[in-house]
């Protein structure tokens, strides 16, 4: 019977879910114009589903302060609450509102995880196609200063540069970017040699292009897809790194709602057959999923990838 | 050979017969036709050439007739019966013993279809055990036979290297003895020469020839060059994008053929431009006593020559004798270790990134393989533009008209192309793109690198009409780098034949055609593919007489 039920739920949900992305791609096409609409009208429903979950996770992250019911920090009743009317999640291990921790935790641990994925890729790649493209001493040094850092586990080198500078969010930002960066100069680095040598590359040298124009305009726009593909898969694993890290007590530091730290700290009821604590790894499970359904789309628009 | 195909038609020793083939290939979702109802008849030991432009569905037609669909193509119609099985209606597994066995295939790059972590040998080995033709001892000592029957040199020794120790021709003959052993009833070549050098190209040919008459082996010989397929079939069948426009044994195909568009094939080598006016004044570019190597390999050694305005040299070798260097150390890219490059009497900087702009203005280079040249992100509009943008200035309005004007040069339509990216265009329409950011830069003298060879002579003859054109209407100086002969004769002035690095001869054309020649020379042009039938079989005649050392890839 439960086994019929669950299917039943899950069916529905996936219904749902189907019929909302299909509103949501009609919505966005009549909303956009031009080349974006055409797009997003031959959008697959994937891609739609995962661009509807991220403008609703943006648009909770923005408004968190009106969304939410009360203050982040402030206990406001007993300690794990059931869920109520008041507190439709119930409350936490200090007494604080679920829900109101939920949706500031969508600001603080997604924003963090997206500033630092995006700052590894500024860093990686830019070093990476410098590297392609000057070669020499300049791609020697840099590579083996990369496997030199690759060389340390990240998490431990992690640790050991926190327990360092400290652990404000500036910090762990850097840090989590600076480790991350080496792979995404190894993937630049690799694709954009693959670039490099072709005739086009030579034409722009022999014409007497400067180093920014070649990379910008002639490298770039080769390597651009691998690189939004591993964009997707690298803010997935930073949202882990930043969880664990958490965890063990040098990432997100309370009273700052964090979903990776919520988990952990509400963990105790999961004994007590409340889900409760597993929202926020639902939360962070379901945007990790609409990313890449994202990125897919835009990987295969960007590859003309047919099969 | 030609005279007995037509008697053998009468009787009943069909091996293949196709009826009214239609193969359709996958675009987005639709499915469009690639070959529309082709008919083939092959008879037992007949060779059956099949000529067309890229696109023309060849390929698609060799594979179908061992009854393969590449990925994203499907055979939608028609019957294909071989040996009185039909390949449609058999199982993978029934086809699959076919294959190898009694229908074989020689792809067009050797060197790409070998698998590079095995032997010669053990690849050779494995078609006619696993089918249980012989045994593996058996099938080895076989091979040297083969081998040797295919004049690789070594033949006992040969097949205990890997493909890389092994040179492009010996290789392209080690797959035609690969295909051959299991003694198939039919052979597929898909262009089996054409990535090869003239002179190589010969003694492939030759080969392929001998052993295919040996075995009374039938054969379908897939190429876009008449000539060859002059040399080696006894039919000719003719297609044009999907249909078949003609069939007739070789002889009358080449003296009277039907249609229009045959005919308009066969005329394509007969573009020669006019004569022009002997030099006069400074020289544009010239090369003065230039060595260079890579690293400790010297590759090329005291190289001279002079291009002067409204003229093109032909540098002519073979892949290796260092044609290709000689353009990277005009442009800059490959810093000689002596000697200098004079642009208009002055000398110019070995490194290119140490030369003005200007300087880099004047010399400009067009590619070999256009789909490589084109940046595949940019639009025409960009990559055109560019260099107008750069050393011209433009900006804007004028920009755009510039664009515009060049592709009218190059006679493609702008309103139609100008924003399109290089994937959307031929191969032809590519390489005039490449053509036009050349001239985007009005410059006195450009690098033409090998840009027919990868063109169907029609459309390659279209290039260098351009290409001819517009040297006139600019006064400029063409480097024109290429191992095919007949495009020489078709636009050259002078001629610097190299070989190893060095010069071996150079001078106008003129004197360059006619004896006495050095001996190099004599063989390149000795090698040249014509389009008499028995030219092949003279040549080799001649050549086994004078006792010459034919083997110029050893």
């Amino acid at each position: 019977m439960a086994v019929i039920t669950f299917l039943f739920w899950a069916a529905v949900t996936l219904a749902a879910a189907m019929a909302l992305s299909w509103g949501f791609r009609k919505l966005a096409a009549t909303a956009t114009r031009g080349e974006m609409s055409r797009a997003l009208r031959d959008a697959p429903l994937t891609a739609s589903f995962g661009m509807m979950v991220i403008l609703i996770y943006l648009i909770v992250a923005i408004f968190a302060p009106l969304l939410a019911p009360y203050p982040e920090r402030m206990v406001v009743g007993s300690q794990f609450q059931p869920w109520t009317a008041e507190h439709w999640l119930g409350t936490d291990a200090l007494g604080r509102d679920m829900l109101s921790r939920m949706i500031y935790g969508t600001r603080n641990t997604v924003g963090i995880a997206f500033a630092t994925t995006a700052l590894a890729f500024l860093i990686g790649s830019v070093l990476g196609l410098l590297a392609a493209t000057v070669g020499g001493w300049l791609d020697q040094g840099l590579s083996r200063l990369v496997d030199v850092f690759m060389a340390i586990p990240s998490l431990i080198f992690a640790l050991l540069l926190l327990t360092i500078f400290g652990t404000s969010i500036l910090t762990l930002i850097l840090v989590i970017a600076v480790i991350d960066s080496t792979r995404v100069f190894r993937l630049a680095r690799a694709v954009s040699e693959g670039v490099v040598v072709m005739d086009f590359i030579e034409a722009a040298r022999l014409r007497g292009e400067r180093l920014p124009y070649l990379i910008t305009r002639e490298i770039l726009p080769n390597v651009t897809a691998p690189l939004v593909a591993e964009f997707g898969l690298r803010f997935c694993f930073v949202f882990l790194a930043i969880s664990a890290l958490s965890f063990l007590g040098l990432g997100i530091q309370p009273p700052t709602a964090d979903w990776g730290s919520m988990v952990r700290e509400n963990a105790t009821l999961i004994t007590f057959g409340d889900i409760t604590p597993l929202l926020p790894a639902g939360a962070i499970a379901l945007l990790t999923v609409a990313v890449n359904f994202v990125v897919d789309w835009q990987l295969y628009r960007a590859s003309g990838l047919k099969e | 050979m030609a005279e007995n195909g037509a008697d053998r038609s009468a009787k009943q020793d069909v091996l293949l017969q196709i009826r009214d083939l239609r193969i359709d290939g996958k675009s987005g979702d639709d499915w469009l036709p690639i070959v529309k109802g082709v008919d083939l008849t092959l008879h037992k030991g007949e060779v059956l050439g099949l000529i067309g432009e890229s696109g023309a569905g060849k390929s698609t037609i060799g594979l179908a007739a061992m009854g393969f669909a590449r990925d994203g193509c499907r055979i939608s119609g028609g019957t294909i019966e071989f040996d009185g099985i039909d390949l449609r209606k058999s199982s993978e597994d029934k086809l699959r013993r076919l294959r190898g066995k009694r229908i074989a295939y020689v792809a067009q790059s050797a060197a790409a279809s070998f698998n590079p972590a095995h032997k010669l040998m053990d690849q050779y080995c494995e078609t006619p055990v696993r089918h249980g033709v012989m045994g593996r001892s058996e099938a080895e000592h076989d091979a040297v036979e083969l081998y040797r029957k295919m004049q690789l040199p070594n033949p006992e020794e040969i097949g205990f290297r890997y493909p890389h120790q092994v040179s492009g021709g010996q290789l392209q003959r080690a797959m035609t003895a690969m295909a051959m052993s299991c003694r198939p009833d039919l052979i597929i070549f898909d262009e089996p020469t054409t990535a090869l050098d003239v002179t190589t190209q010969i003694e492939v040919l030759a080969a392929i020839r001998d052993i295919v008459e040996q075995f009374g082996t039938a054969a379908i010989y897939i190429t876009h060059d008449l000539a060859v397929v002059a040399q080696m079939a006894d039919r000719i069948k003719i297609l044009l994008k999907g249909d078949e426009v003609e069939e007739a044994d070789t002889r009358t195909m080449l003296t009277e053929p039907k249609d229009d568009y045959t005919k308009s094939l066969w005329a394509v080598r007969s573009f020669k431009r006019e004569t022009q006016a002997a030099p006069e004044g400074q020289p544009v570019i010239s090369v003065r006593n230039v060595s260079a190597s890579y690293g400790p390999v010297q590759v090329l050694d005291d190289v001279s020559f002079d291009i002067y305005a409204r003229r093109t040299v032909a540098v002519v070798g073979e892949s290796g004798s260092g044609k290709s260097t000689a353009a990277r150390v005009i442009t800059g890219l490959l810093p000689p270790t002596k000697g200098e490059v004079l642009f208009e009497g002055t000398p110019l900087p070995p490194d290119y990134r140490k030369r003005t702009r200007d300087q880099l203005r004047h010399t400009q280079m067009i590619y070999q393989m256009a789909d490589t040249a084109l940046n595949p992100k940019l639009s025409i509009r960009k990559i055109i533009g560019r260099p107008a943008q750069m050393y011209l200035g433009l900006r804007g309005r004028k920009l755009t008209e510039r664009i515009r004007e060049l592709l009218h040069l190059i006679e493609m339509e702008p309103d139609e192309y100008i924003d399109r990216l290089p994937s959307e265009l031929s191969g032809g329409q590519k390489q005039r793109i490449g053509i036009a950011r050349a001239l985007a830069a009005e410059p006195r003298f450009i690098i033409c690198d090998e840009v027919t060879s990868a063109l169907d002579q029609i459309v390659a003859e279209g290039i260098l009409r351009l290409l001819d054109r517009l040297q006139s209407e600019f006064d400029l100086a063409y480097m024109f780098i290429t191992h095919d002969l007949a495009t020489v004769k078709a636009i050259a002035d002078d001629v610097v034949v190299m070989q190893q690095g060095r010069v071996v001869e150079q001078g106008p054309k003129d004197e360059m055609f006619r004896p006495p020649h050095h001996p190099y020379t004599q063989l390149l042009l000795s090698s040249v593919p014509e389009m008499d039938p028995d030219w092949l079989t003279r040549l080799l005649e001649e050549r086994r007489h004078k006792d010459q050392p034919a083997s110029a890839d050893a």
